[in-house]
């Protein structure tokens, strides 16, 4: 649940692609009811943009607010499933252009949506063992929704990064995580298909509420915790009703939601979404609050953290852009254009 | 396709290092082994800061193959902050919406690859800089 050692983040970068897509326009192209989409709109990744290219920009800014020399990672893992190449490690590219080579461990990571949160877990061990000084995590997708599908309403493009060090170097102290799996197949894509497939409801009951709600409740039990002590909470954000619906069940007020709740302006960022809603919840946190996250990835499983902030937060997180300026910096294209940067069009 | 030519100067381009002259410290990209202003050898890697100032662009109609999937872009030539001018492709941004004199940064984004078999080359371009907006 903690490692001996106590640590925490010590930095954390987010992204998020300039281009936005109006579920709206999605609605038109498929003659769906366009009153019955999910979110406002998606974040797209433009033409030149890949998993890589946004842990790069994730990284950069992780970099920038933990104020460490590079070299000093000793691991750089992605959380991703859309890879850029199916055999050749993406983690590898992120840490040569970070100048984090060679003495690293790099490696990529796979869990559908808590690819990333797994590596944050990872680099709390890793530190928390004394085997690194530090460590990165990052959760990013460019993720894929097959055209007409459900899932192409949300299925958008950014991520999160977190730098893990020291307690006492921390913005936010690591008070403990936990995980809980199961089997259960809910969401996949087999080798060599382009776009996953999906269980449709059963990706609700059964998958999304059972493993975050559990989850959750066990670290709280294990930490002697209650939503009362916390002041913000982030849930995975496959659309804007499911983080909601967990934080009323749990007793999470609406009001600690909002915050981290990205979701509706940018997509579902898929293994970067909860830490996408942690890196906005930092952004407006102050000394002293404690935050509760919870991912999920389906297959399925969710890891849940409680941190506590601290007095280094203010001056760090004003070094990189927040979630907001990524947020704000929007163009919206239609869907031909879309379906280009995609490559949604196979020629 | 040419791995081992893309392989070797990936770090540089993945960074925006250049050189340093460690006789007469002029600053050089991309990497010179020979310095452009005193012919010394005696060159350094120098990482740049990522920052610099349009000077001018031209928009790209007819690029080599290997570039049409990110048409239109525009190219610029950017004189860095620490002074060398160097030539850059553009992205996040067309070239209608850019102006001479404006601030730029860096961002390793994807240049070209391969088809869908071949390695991906990643690279140094730059975008109008982004607003550190917080809530």
């Amino acid at each position: 649940m903690k490692p001996s050692k106590s640590v925490g983040i010590i930095g954390y970068g987010a992204y998020v692609p300039k281009y936005r897509i109006q579920n709206t326009e999605i609605a038109r192209v498929w003659g769906n009811d366009p009153n019955l989409v999910p979110i406002r709109e998606k974040s797209v990744p433009g033409a030149d943009e890949d998993s890589v290219t946004i842990a790069i920009e994730i990284a950069r800014n992780a970099i920038l607010r933990a104020g460490i020399d590079p070299k000093d990672l000793r691991a750089v893992w992605v959380g991703t499933e859309s890879k850029p190449y199916a055999v050749k490690p993406t983690s590898t590219i992120v840490a040569e252009a970070i100048a984090a080579t060679p003495f690293v461990n790099a490696a990529d990571w796979e869990f559908a949506c808590k690819a990333g949160s797994e590596t944050v877990q990872a680099c709390i061990a890793y530190v928390g063992s004394g085997m690194a000084k530090y460590a990165l995590g990052i959760g990013v997708d460019t993720a894929q929704g097959a055209p007409s599908d459900a899932l192409e309403y949300t299925a958008a493009a950014g991520g999160a990064g977190y730098v893990i060090g020291a307690a006492k170097e921390s913005l936010a102290v690591i008070e403990g995580s936990l995980s809980y799996v199961t089997d259960t197949p809910d969401f996949w894509r087999r080798q060599h298909e382009h776009y996953p497939k999906h269980g449709n409801r059963f990706t609700g009951e059964p998958s999304y509420f059972k493993h975050v709600l559990s989850s959750s409740k066990a670290l709280m039990e294990e930490l002697g915790t209650k939503p009362d002590d916390y002041d913000y909470v982030i849930f995975h954000q496959p659309n804007r009703k499911f983080p909601l619906e967990v934080a009323k069940i749990l007793g999470f007020p609406k009001e600690k939601v909002i915050d981290g709740l990205v979701s509706p302006y940018i997509g579902n960022t898929y293994a970067g979404s909860a830490l996408l809603g942690l890196a906005a919840v930092l952004d407006k946190a102050k000394e002293g609050d404690r935050i509760f996250c919870t991912s999920y990835g389906s297959g399925a499983g969710s890891d849940s953290f409680s941190l506590k902030v601290t007095d280094k937060l203010a001056d760090r997180k004003v070094k990189a852009p927040s979630v907001k300026s990524y947020i704000e910096r929007r163009e919206e294209i239609d869907y031909a254009r879309y379906a280009r940067y995609r490559k949604k069009i196979r020629m | 396709m040419d791995v081992p030519r893309h392989w070797r100067e990936q770090v540089r381009r993945y960074r925006l290092v250049g050189s340093k002259c460690n006789d007469c410290e002029k600053l050089s990209f991309p990497y010179r082994k020979v310095c452009p202003k005193c012919k010394s050898r005696n060159n350094e890697n120098y990482q740049f800061i990522g920052r610099g100032k349009i000077i001018s662009f031209t928009n790209i109609n007819s690029p080599p193959k290997e570039h049409k999937y990110n048409l239109p872009f525009a190219v610029a030539l950017i004189e860095l902050m620490e002074g060398p001018i160097i030539t850059a492709q553009i992205t996040d941004a067309r070239a209608e919406e850019l102006e001479i004199g404006m601030e730029v940064e860096m961002v390793t984004r994807k240049i070209m690859e391969y088809n869908d078999e071949g390695i991906i080359c990643y690279g140094y371009k730059f975008r109008p800089i982004v607003e550190y907006a917080h809530p």
